[in-house]
């Protein structure tokens, strides 16, 4: 057991979904792939397809549209699988919050349909990328008490 | 009977650990050609045992059988590749008639494996993956084909017997000159790398998977154990290309002396990092250009060569 999860620690592979973000969430999220900040040095890298993925990276307000298709996607990654929240609006909408246009926050809407998702939040408006690597080794040390 | 098994596990388990060590280099040398630092070098095998230890999931409109079916069988024929293609670089004397032809049928099954295990998953994305991954190999099989009938014209004996064996071809190339001593044997290899990266499914040839754009296609519902395997074939598959290359086309490996191990191992990371450069330095194609550029570009290129190397063969002038 000890032995995969520390590979799974070593080898995050992440998915990258957008809920309905100002596309600035979605910069940064590209930005830990660039030279500057490199995430692959820790194994991680990001996949086409959530069947592939171990961390679940959520920007976004979660809109009503994309509600039920956050939830689909969620069910669809194989477990054990870390949501990431990253941005404001993903935590708890942001400026957006009482729209007309709004579902369930991020996390309520992940929780209805597994209560016990391994749910990381990641603030910020947009969150740096520095931000998003801190969350990314939380998740790790998280994962050893898997 | 005993020998037979220890040859093949050894075979096929020294090349998953070199395919994933090459698959390491890949990724490095892509990092290093984007000022990136990239992963440590045992990440490929990090991931292989990551994914044995996630869930399997399988979608409710797959068919099960050829869903998990096709990735053992894929892994299996690549396994037993490896081993006649070791054992007759290793021991040329000992490899039996007609191996060429049975490697090259083997080699092609574990791309009819994902296109079976894409159809049968019942997803649209890997319906179009599956359906670009048939025609990616209708383009790149006769080229490929032609290419290696090159270097069996080009290797054939003074009486002009033709030869289907590997130990054969390598043997008469280390006595006289690699078949890509010449202007047809150039032509032949350049043919043969395109065909390779077609076959290992690199950029610019990736549209089968396509990332971005059709989600992994024919790979988009596969994951933990059958991922794993996936991702086992393609690397040993990207051991074993080279391999074949430089067994054909560039005199194999000379074991009668030290020199002849460190050519060998020069000449195989050469094809192997050409793969990774070609992939860092072009963007995808689209299916359509691909076929064309197979069909009409690459397979006269290729008959040429054919051509000039019978001519040569027949005439007696060696630099054809
Ligand atoms: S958190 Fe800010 S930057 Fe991110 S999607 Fe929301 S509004 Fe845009």
């Amino acid at each position: 057991m000890a032995v995969k999860t520390w590979a799974l620690r070593k080898s995050l592979w992440v998915y990258h979904a957008n809920t309905g973000a100002c596309n600035n969430c979605d910069i940064e999220v590209l930005e830990l792939l660039t030279p500057r900040y490199d995430i692959e040095r820790f194994g991680m890298v990001l996949v086409g397809s959530p069947r592939h993925a171990d961390v679940l990276a959520v920007t976004g307000v979660c809109t009503r549209q994309a509600m039920p298709r956050l939830q689909e996607l969620y069910l669809q990654t194989a477990k054990p699988c870390v949501v990431l929240a990253i941005g404001s609006c993903a935590l708890d909408q942001g400026i957006f919050t009482e729209a007309y246009h709004m579902g369930a926050k991020v996390d309520e809407t992940i929780r209805a349909v597994d209560p016990n998702a391994i749910i990381m939040y990641v603030p910020g408006c947009p969150p740096k990328p520095e931000a998003m690597i801190g969350a990314a080794v939380k998740a790790i040390e998280l994962l050893k008490t898997l | 009977m005993a020998m037979g098994v220890l040859t093949f596990l050894l075979a096929a388990v020294g090349t998953l650990v070199l395919g994933l060590l090459l698959r390491w280099v890949d990724r490095k040398v892509t990092a290093r050609v984007q000022w990136r630092v990239g992963p440590p070098w045992y990440q490929p095998f990090v991931d292989i045992l990551k994914l044995t230890g996630k869930e399997k999931l399988m979608p409710a409109s797959a068919r099960g059988t050829g869903f998990l079916l096709a990735p053992v069988v894929g892994l299996a024929a690549v396994s037993v590749s490896t081993a006649i293609l070791w054992h007759a670089v290793l021991w040329p004397q000992t490899a039996f008639m007609g191996d060429l032809i049975v490697l090259i049928y083997l080699l092609m099954l574990p791309a009819l494996m994902t296109m079976l295990g894409a159809a049968s998953s019942g997803n649209p994305h890997a319906a179009i993956g599956a359906s670009r991954e048939m025609k990616l190999l209708l383009s790149y099989e006769l080229p490929m084909v032609l290419a290696i009938l090159v270097a069996i014209v080009r290797t054939a004996g003074t009486n002009g017997t033709l030869t289907f064996r590997l130990g054969d071809l390598m043997a008469v190339q280390q006595a006289t000159a690699p078949a890509v001593a010449g202007i047809s044997g150039v032509l032949a290899l350049l043919v043969a790398i395109l065909c390779m990266q077609a076959k290992l499914g690199q950029v610019p040839f990736d549209m089968a998977e396509a990332e971005c754009e059709i989600q992994a296609g024919v790979y988009v519902e596969y994951s933990g154990p059958s991922l794993a395997m996936i991702l086992m074939t393609r690397a040993m598959l990207g051991a074993l290309m080279p391999l074949l290359l430089v067994a054909v086309f560039w005199d194999g490996l000379y074991t009668g002396a030290w020199w002849g191990y460190l050519t060998f191992a020069g000449k195989y990371l050469l094809l192997v990092v050409l793969v990774t450069l070609i992939r860092n330095t072009n963007p995808r194609l689209r299916i359509d250009q691909v076929m064309r550029f197979f069909w009409y570009r690459l397979t006269p290129v290729a008959v040429a060569a054919l051509i000039l190397a019978i001519v040569g063969a027949a005439k007696g002038i060696t630099w054809l």
